[in-house]
């Protein structure tokens, strides 16, 4: 009976064990399952800027060491599990009775201190070249607002205002030309977080934050809202366009443009500008400007509308201004209860403003 | 038997009616039945916010669920958070405590019976005025809701403009009345051990347990004074026009974080500490050996306390501090982790060269030391600034403080559930149903807090409703969902033990785990008056020198 009744916790032991390694073997798939096959995945450890390359080369070093500890301090209790285990020897006397062992006791206070040190050394050094790094002459400025549930971007040197899409130029590591944010909230906290640029800082009202990123390469890098602001907090994604120089002065110059005076939709203007549109929104040259929600002047060189959770098409801005609960439950934006031909000419003048 | 001779037994006992035996329970001062009413409380409570996670797990299992509403979702982890650290594990440590330190120090109750009864009907209340909030939180007008800031709460998103009605005011009240019950416990854990300790038991013969339990009273008085006063300053601000928190008027919304902070990670040692006590009464037993180095002990379980209260900030590396100021709260971090470590340590030197029995309390004690070991690393990553920046406010953190508070804390609670579970009620627990409850737990905590990191390095924040499809989280999530499941099963075959071993499990005897400390000197459960004559002590084991008068500890100490 007692050796059936070994047999079985070591059984259960064995499948506990085969569990666990085969639970972190699948973690371990779909991590790197995860990096392969998904480049659009915000991953930590895809850094494309120097924040986040100082990030990751700082958390590689704290894995290591902490993995180390980690084999350390496993293979210590394995250990003393298996080799001290009680046996069914019919034994029943009581091991010696230790209590205690000063040498010891200094060992594993002493060791783990050095460590903190070394770890604390490597922390404020990143802390330091992240945090206190100088603002060149070059460096492109913007102000990001966060809104419930958006984001607004402000170009003061270009006199630029958009919206969820924040264009910045490529910085070339021989010509660095990073990007500096001041981040405010009009409303309640929110978190600017795009993980493969740099780590998140908070948008706080009443206290104004810095952060800077240099991206090396083109593309689009995705983020969202880090701090949470309120119902639609999942909601409120964050898209940065990374472009090449080129392409950014060419953007630039179009959204330094007013709006254009499309006349062939006169009549949805008239809808935009009679109905609350204009006490929310502003389209640059016209009478609307609202500051409550996004600037629309140049709402169509934009890829998404509702902070990044639709595509920019007709179909779907119909749907966000019919009923904008039916995108975004709990959006600050009303539903317009506009009659069909108004909201088609609406649509159609929304899609002059390129 | 004798007892029945005994006044206070009268030979009726069987016949009264339930509601004077419910009267007896309402006004009773008993710390015995005190701490079981708390322990009760907190199962509760644990089970309600068991559902509040499932909830959240079924809507996050797939991109674009519509399980629930974002505002559902919302109140959904506000209340989790809240029940769970404020009406389940601060509860159920002080029941332990209420229950056991007196047996523990030689004492017939606590120092000031009393007061114990009054701060447990106060954190009774202030669980119900929580949940009051469901049906009154909006007031007269539409229906009520549960408040849906976050339980940390933070400023502006409690200012009147964003959270309308009286949702936030019921989350408010219910954490000022449950501190007034918390701080009172405290100081009757101070007084008791200070106080109320039987001959020969000096400090430093002390178990272990009531030293733990010593600095954690302690630190509660330091953690919720601070939580107590912002309480206060956010009703001046919503109902009497003052503007603390208020950043349209020149508040300061990162100072309701300091304020929030302060208490909030003391806290988490506060709530971890009693773990801690646990694991230092259970290892030893199950060892057969005396606790290794129990002086470092103490003295680590000290300098944790004082280190915890310098390292809050490190919850807001985000919020934008100077890099002076990061660097600190870095190293603090760092620093508590040497005391943490030593502990960690010596248990293992008190598993060394032991006979170990992996008795069920055992099997629970040893998934804590894995799990808190990763916890705690993890934890060193999230000290790490820079890194911080990364993983703060992603499921990375979530996971973090899962592994903490439920691969630790909980592991340690669910050994002592077991532990001392024949000494409460008198009768052995299931065996085979509690080693199924332990592997059935260690299998859906795995799957769900292990694979819950990773999407947290992908960039997902927490406290979403929803996430997009195609960023690499869809797998992991349902993954977590299913681990959600599995523990939720486990924790039923827990509760299900619990009450049947109560009608139908072997008679414990006094001193069924052959251990060492006084409680099972005494009959389980314990006579009213726990012993009928105060027992005198010459060590740390007063049972050990009983049982092996050839080799008592005395002698070495």
């Amino acid at each position: 009976m007692r050796c059936s009744e070994r047999t079985r916790i070591l059984v259960s032991k064995a499948t506990g064990v085969v569990v666990l390694l085969a639970g972190f073997m699948l973690a371990a798939r779909l991590c790197f399952g995860a990096a392969v096959d998904s480049s659009r995945s915000p991953n930590i450890f895809k850094p494309e800027s120097t924040p986040a390359d100082s990030i990751f080369n700082l958390s590689l070093f704290v894995l290591t060491i902490t993995g180390l500890i980690f084999l350390v301090v496993f293979s210590l209790i394995v250990y003393s599990i298996v080799k001290y285990r009680g046996r069914e020897d019919g034994d029943h006397s009581e091991p010696p009775q230790v209590y205690g062992s000063n040498q010891v006791e200094l060992a594993w206070t002493v060791i783990p201190v050095l460590i903190v040190l070394i770890l604390f050394l490597a922390t404020a050094r990143v802390i330091q070249s992240v945090q206190d790094a100088p603002e060149p002459s070059t460096a492109m400025r913007v102000t990001a607002v966060g809104h419930q549930f958006w984001w607004e971007f402000r170009y003061p040197k270009l006199g630029i205002v958009t919206a969820n899409e924040l264009h910045v130029p490529v910085s070339d590591p021989s010509h660095p030309t990073p990007t500096f944010l001041t981040l405010l909230s009009a409303d309640t906290d929110h978190s600017f977080w795009v993980p493969r640029l740099a780590g998140k800082t908070d948008l706080i009202p009443n206290h104004p934050n810095k952060m800077w990123i240099d991206p090396r390469e083109t593309g689009v890098y995705l983020g969202q809202c880090a701090q949470y602001c309120g119902v639609e907090h999942a909601k409120m994604l964050l898209r940065v366009y990374v472009d090449s120089q080129e392409e950014f002065d060419k953007w630039a110059k179009e959204q330094e443009a007013e709006a254009s005076s499309d006349s062939s939709a006169e009549a949805g203007r008239r809808v935009f500008e009679s109905t609350g549109c204009i006490n929310c929104h502003a389209v640059r040259g016209t009478v609307a400007d609202g500051r409550f929600g996004p600037d629309l002047t140049h709402l169509m060189s934009r890829d998404t509308i509702a902070a990044g959770i639709a595509p920019n098409t007709p179909e779907s801005l119909r749907k966000w201004i019919e009923d904008p609960d039916s995108i975004k439950q709990g959006s600050l934006m009303p539903a317009m209860k506009l009659k069909d031909e108004d909201l088609d000419a609406l649509i159609a003048y929304l899609g002059t403003l390129r | 038997m004798a007892s029945d001779s005994i006044a206070i037994h009268p030979a009726g006992v069987a016949t009264r009616s339930v509601s004077e035996r419910l009267h007896d329970w309402v006004v009773t001062v008993d710390h015995k039945k005190l701490g079981i009413m708390y322990v009760v409380y907190a199962l509760f409570f644990l089970v309600i916010g068991g559902i509040e996670a499932m909830v959240m797990r079924i809507q996050l299992m797939r991109p674009h669920n519509d399980f629930v509403s974002p505002q559902v979702f919302n109140r959904m982890f506000t209340m989790h958070g809240t029940t769970m650290i404020f009406f389940v594990v601060i509860p159920v440590m002080f029941g332990f405590a209420n229950y056991l330190v007196p047996l523990m120090i030689g004492a017939r109750d606590m120092a000031f019976p009393r007061l114990n009864a009054f701060s447990f009907w106060l954190t009774a209340f202030g669980g119900l005025l929580l949940y009051f909030s469901f049906v009154g939180g909006s007031g007269l007008y539409g229906a009520g809701n549960a408040p849906d800031m976050g339980w940390w709460a933070y400023a502006p998103l409690t200012a009147r403009a964003f959270s309308p009605g009286h949702s936030a005011d019921y989350w408010t009240l219910a954490l000022l009345v449950s501190g007034f019950g918390s701080v009172g416990t405290a100081i009757n854990i101070i007084a008791t051990v200070i106080c109320m300790r039987c001959p020969g038991m000096t400090l430093g013969r002390m178990p272990l347990f009531a030293w733990l339990n010593l600095v954690m009273a302690a630190m509660v008085i330091l953690a919720i004074c601070p939580l107590t006063a912002a309480q206060i300053m956010l009703c001046v601000d919503r109902y009497l026009g003052g503007h603390f928190f208020d950043t349209q008027a020149g508040g300061s919304a990162v100072l309701w974080m300091h304020f929030f902070w302060i208490f909030g990670h003391p806290e988490v040692y506060v709530l971890v500490i009693p773990a801690f006590a646990f694991l230092s009464e259970i290892v030893p037993v199950f060892s057969r050996k005396p606790i290794f180095g129990y002086p470092v002990m103490v003295a680590a379980t000290v300098c944790i306390g004082f280190v915890s209260l310098s390292v809050w900030a490190h919850h807001m590396f985000t919020v934008g501090m100077n890099s002076y100021a990061n660097s600190f709260f870095a190293i603090t971090t760092f620093a508590v982790g040497v005391p943490t470590g030593i502990k960690i340590f010596n248990w293992v030197g008190t598993m060394w060269g032991g006979r170990i029995q992996f008795k069920v309390p055992m099997l629970f004690c040893i998934g804590f030391l894995f799990q808190f070991l990763i916890a705690g690393l993890t934890g060193i990553m999230l000290g790490t600034a820079p890194f911080n920046w990364q993983l703060s406010g992603s499921y990375f953190v979530v996971a973090h403080f899962h592994y903490v508070i439920v691969g630790g804390i909980l592991f340690a609670l669910f050994g002592a559930f077991y532990y001392w579970y024949p000494k409460i009620t008198g009768r052995m627990f299931n065996e085979t149903l509690g080693k199924l409850h332990f592997w059935l737990f260690v299998i859906g905590f795995h799957l769900t807090f292990d694979l819950m990191h990773i999407p947290g390095l992908l960039g997902m924040p927490r406290r979403i409703y929803t996430y997009e499809p195609g960023r690499g989280w869809d797998t992991l999530n349902f993954l977590v969902t299913i681990g959600a499941f599995v523990q939720a099963v486990a924790i039923l075959i827990f509760v299900a033990n619990l009450i049947i071993s109560c009608f139908k499990g072997a008679k414990a005897g006094n001193d069924p785990w052959d251990a060492w400390t006084l409680e099972w000197s005494t009959s389980s459960p314990p006579p009213a008056y726990n012993f009928a004559r105060i027992p005198v002590v010459e060590s740390r084991r007063p049972l050990w020198d009983i049982k092996h008068p050839e080799d008592p500890d005395w002698k070495y100490e």
